[in-house]
């Protein structure tokens, strides 16, 4: 008798909690699902292939992967974290046009920035030839490093992933609060310390995020490192699926790739558990200190360095390889191939962000393990290779049509087909799946700095969740998620493998007749579009930069 | 939102009605669908020819065959696809073996294609040849020198031989053909001399191992003679210069032939329409199609009566080694793990 009462009371709020909670949780298995397929490889038989992989290869691919990763790591951390202090809280010479510009690697894939710098650097590339004629050497009399190495891999990689890390970073150093850095610098802390024990730390979440970032599309990379002949656990996954033909053996290495990465992102997210840093005002903005003299000319010489190395020299030489091709490259397809990667680009990264709000903003307002759980399985595509994410959609997805299809003939008697295989739904599904973790991070790392009390008093006056969303979080978030719609952005107009599995027919992008022409070792027609993909993928950064740029000059 | 309830429900009777309309309505236009791992500049416009000709409509989708294969197998008895083109002969096996191909044959097509490039229970045709050759460095290397496959193990080549990765299928099938040839114990023997010979860690495509030679770098590349044909007619004068320094040599001429894959195609188990994609893969290995291979990518005709281009004309004729190709691609597995044991990166 007692039970009809209490559900009677339950407060319309409290069903509006369990909505949200419910809504949270499927959301998130949904785009869960080929993780989960993928990590469901790991409870089937293992096959005697495994014996051969732990007995040959398996120790050279974990070793190479560590050292790439822990390579990327300081790479992209050095070269992310500099560029966003200085541009966020100095002023140097050209400080407004590099810190735009910082952010062209990132249209870049690196696999294309590695066949530029091979065309530059190998041994019977201009540079190395050019040596032997001027000094008369041979093969052998000089020493020059070898570009395809892991050392060459790992400059690559982080020559295009340190935006991740710049563009977070300095989204999160411009919001800090100025007041603790001159609390800092008014009780004796020099500048330096003032970085390493106050502006650090704060900013950490947004470095990690960034940063994980890097890590997870360098565990992912295939094309950079199958050319570079550097054999990672990447290459092992592909190397047991096509050339052993063993997919389920591919699919469990890949599922203890996942392991370790939900593991490592696990124990990152446990040491800074008790650390909260939250924003108290946001008056207070940093002014950006001027930099004179030697320093000036330091911090603007970095900045124009990291710029040339990451995006003129391999765009120059991407143009002097276009220039002898781009009439043929030119044809009538081309415009065609241009709006399909934009469309596909934008509607994912419009997808990717909505989906990014709510699960960041649920998981924010409704805590709980379970939708912890969920969302951080749901973000975890990001490490996976594509190829191997389009086999965790293929696989459901046919399922699930083939099941509808004997559905409606049992009912009707009528042959559905396929109705979502090989249509652009299952592509789009796909991008989130993989792309996903981009903008979680970034959404919530920009919720990671609004104080929870600023959400409590809004609601103790009676807003609702979707009110405190719209009138409180999203003009505070403005930064964060146009950051998170560019990054994804990018990260699909440059997209290969899952396009390539799972388009349509007849559906081209340009990244897809970018490496077809790549692959088939035609350098100099794959430039027109390895450019396309760069220049289409500069408009939204500069427009991205100029509307941050005003946010953060009408806060201050 | 009580309001909504009707238009949501008339929505989902109009998509339910189009879709059953779209089911049911019967085929106007012939159409033909083709996952191909030839890439498309290498297909399409044969295919363009072909629905020139026919008035069939060819739809494609390019990609990695494996990948292909699995997208095939996801999609089951539903699949749209009528036809699986591959870049080579082991991925038509694994198709084969998977369930996914139909067993088609016609009088022209067994005429078209030597036994030994298809399928010997017809479930897939060669289309084209591709030849695994040595280059070498006109300069340093007599070609009087060079002989087998075999003889690259030799300590004389020590340091002086350039290839790519061994997660290269072509590699894979070359040693596929030696396993064949001269079975386990001696291709392992013979994979530590190779491997011992390597002038750098495998590294880069067939073209960057031509331009090493060219460049002094190792003396000898195993490679596929179509990119020396591609950087020969190459718009790219370094190409054009890196090709001119080396010289090609087919080996094992004088015992089982050169190592030769193929590129092929067969009827999937789940075509609607397998009598038109027969009529298609016969297109594709008729005379003037053969030709195009040559002239578009410097690959051989499967038929030796078939003119080639120019270019193949002065390489000169070479004996391929006439084993069957679905023998290479049941070996392939194995291939990589006697890779993998001489550390063949």
């Amino acid at each position: 008798m007692e039970i009809a009462p209490a559900s009677a009371q339950l407060h319309p709020s409290r069903w509006h909690g369990m909505a949200w909670r419910a809504g949270l949780i499927l959301t998130a298995l949904t785009v869960a699902l080929p993780v989960l397929v993928i990590g469901s490889s790991l409870f089937t038989p293992y096959s005697a292939t495994w014996a051969h992989i732990l007995d040959t290869v398996l120790v050279d691919y974990l070793l190479n992967s560590l050292a790439l990763m822990l390579g990327v790591g300081i790479g992209t951390l050095l070269l992310g974290v500099v560029t966003a202090w200085l541009c966020a809280t100095c002023e140097f010479t050209g400080r407004k046009f590099l810190s735009w510009a910082l952010l062209l690697p990132m249209a870049l894939p690196a696999y294309i920035i590695a066949y530029t710098y091979t065309g530059m650097l190998d041994f019977s590339g201009p540079v190395q030839s050019s040596l032997r004629s001027w000094f008369n050497w041979g093969y052998g009399d000089y020493y020059f490093p070898e570009i395809r190495s892991l050392g060459g891999a790992i400059c690559m990689l982080s020559l295009v992933l340190y935006p991740y890390i710049y563009l977070i970073a300095r989204v999160a150093f411009t919001h800090q609060s100025g007041a603790a850095l001159e609390a800092a610098r008014s009780l004796g802390a020099g500048r330096w310390r003032t970085f390493f024990q106050v502006a650090l730390p704060m900013a950490r979440p947004a470095i990690v995020a960034g940063l994980s970032l890097a890590l997870m599309e360098t565990l992912a990379d295939y094309g950079t490192v199958d050319y570079f002949g550097v054999s990672t656990f990447t290459t092992g996954i592909f190397r047991t699926w096509y050339g052993l033909g063993e997919l389920n053996t591919a699919a469990q290495l890949a599922g203890f790739l996942l392991l370790f990465v939900f593991i490592l992102m696990a124990v990152e997210r446990a040491s800074r558990n008790r650390m909260q840093f939250h924003t108290t005002s946001t008056r207070s903005k940093i002014r950006r200190a001027p930099l004179h003299g030697p320093s000036a000319a330091l911090a603007t010489g970095f900045c124009v360095l990291i710029v040339t190395l990451g995006f003129l020299l391999p765009a120059l030489q991407l143009l002097s390889w276009a220039s002898t091709s781009w009439r043929t490259a030119l044809d009538g397809q081309f415009l065609h191939l241009l709006w399909n990667s934009l469309s596909l680009a934008l509607i994912a990264s419009l997808i990717c962000l909505l989906l990014a709000l709510f699960l960041g903003y649920g998981k924010r307002r409704y805590p709980g393990a379970t939708q912890t759980g969920a969302v951080r399985i749901a973000a975890m595509g990001y490490a996976v290779p594509g190829t191997v994410i389009a086999v965790g959609v293929l696989i459901p997805f046919g399922a699930l049509d083939n099941q509808l299809d004997a559905l409606s003939q049992t009912l009707f008697g009528v042959s559905t087909g396929l109705l979502l295989s090989g249509t652009l739904v299952a592509l789009i599904f796909a991008y989130v799946v993989r792309f996903l973790s981009v903008s979680l991070q970034t959404v919530e790392s920009g919720l990671s700095r609004i104080k929870p009390s600023l959400d409590e008093a809004a609601r103790s006056m009676g807003s609702s969740n979707e009110r405190v969303l719209r009138d409180i979080h999203l003009p505070l978030l403005r930064g964060s998620l146009l950051t998170a719609l560019l990054l994804v952005f990018v990260d699909v107009l440059k997209e290969l493998p899952t396009t390539l599995i799972l388009r349509p027919f007849n559906f081209n992008t340009l990244a897809v007749r970018t490496f077809e022409l790549a692959s088939d070792e035609r350098l100099a027609d794959a430039a027109l579009p390895a450019l396309a993909i760069v220049i289409i993928g500069l408009l939204p950064v500069i427009l991205l930069m100029r509307n941050l740029d005003k946010g953060a000059a009408s806060h201050a | 939102m009580k309001v909504l309830y009707p238009a949501v429900r008339s929505a989902i009777q109009t998509l339910t009605y189009a879709l059953l309309l779209a089911a049911t309505a019967p085929v106007i236009a012939q159409e033909l669908n083709v996952y191909s791992a030839r890439q498309e500049a290498l297909i399409k416009p044969l295919l363009d020819e072909f629905s020139a000709e026919t008035g069939i409509t060819v739809n494609l989708v390019t990609g990695k065959g494996d990948a292909l294969l699995t997208r095939l197998q996801a999609e089951g008895r539903n699949s749209p696809a009528d036809i699986l083109i591959t870049s080579d002969a082991g991925r038509l096996v694994r198709a084969e073996q998977a369930g996914v191909l139909l067993a088609k044959t016609s009088p022209e097509l067994e005429a078209a294609v030597p036994a030994h490039l298809r399928s010997p229970q017809h479930y897939w045709y060669g289309l084209s040849v591709r030849a695994r050759a040595l280059v070498y460095n006109l300069a340093n290397v007599n070609p009087d020198t060079l002989s087998t496959y075999e003889a690259l193990a030799q300590p004389q080549w020590r340091g002086r031989i350039c290839v790519r990765s061994s997660s290269n299928i072509y590699n894979q099938s070359l040693v596929a053909s030696m396993l064949a040839a001269q079975g386990a114990a001696k291709t392992a023997v013979w994979l530590d001399g190779l491997v011992a010979n390597f002038a750098r860690p495998p590294q880069g495509g067939d073209r960057d191992q031509i331009k090493a030679v060219a460049a002094g770098l190792c003396d000898i590349a195993i490679v596929n003679s179509y990119y020396l044909g591609g950087m020969i007619t190459s718009k790219n004068e370094a190409e054009r210069a890196a090709a001119s320094k080396v010289g090609i040599f087919w080996p094992n001429q004088d015992d089982r032939g050169t190592h030769v894959n193929i590129s092929g195609a067969g009827v999937t188990a789940a075509s609607g329409q397998p009598e038109l994609a027969v009529q298609l893969i016969t297109f594709l290995t008729r005379d003037t199609s053969q030709q195009w291979y040559a002239e578009t990518n410097n690959e051989f005709p499967v038929r030796g009566n078939v003119p080639v281009s120019e270019l193949l004309a002065t390489w000169g004729t070479f004996n391929a080694d006439p084993i069957d190709v679905s023998e290479l691609g049941k070996l392939n597995a194995q291939a990589v793990m006697a890779m993998d044991r001489a550390r063949w990166k």
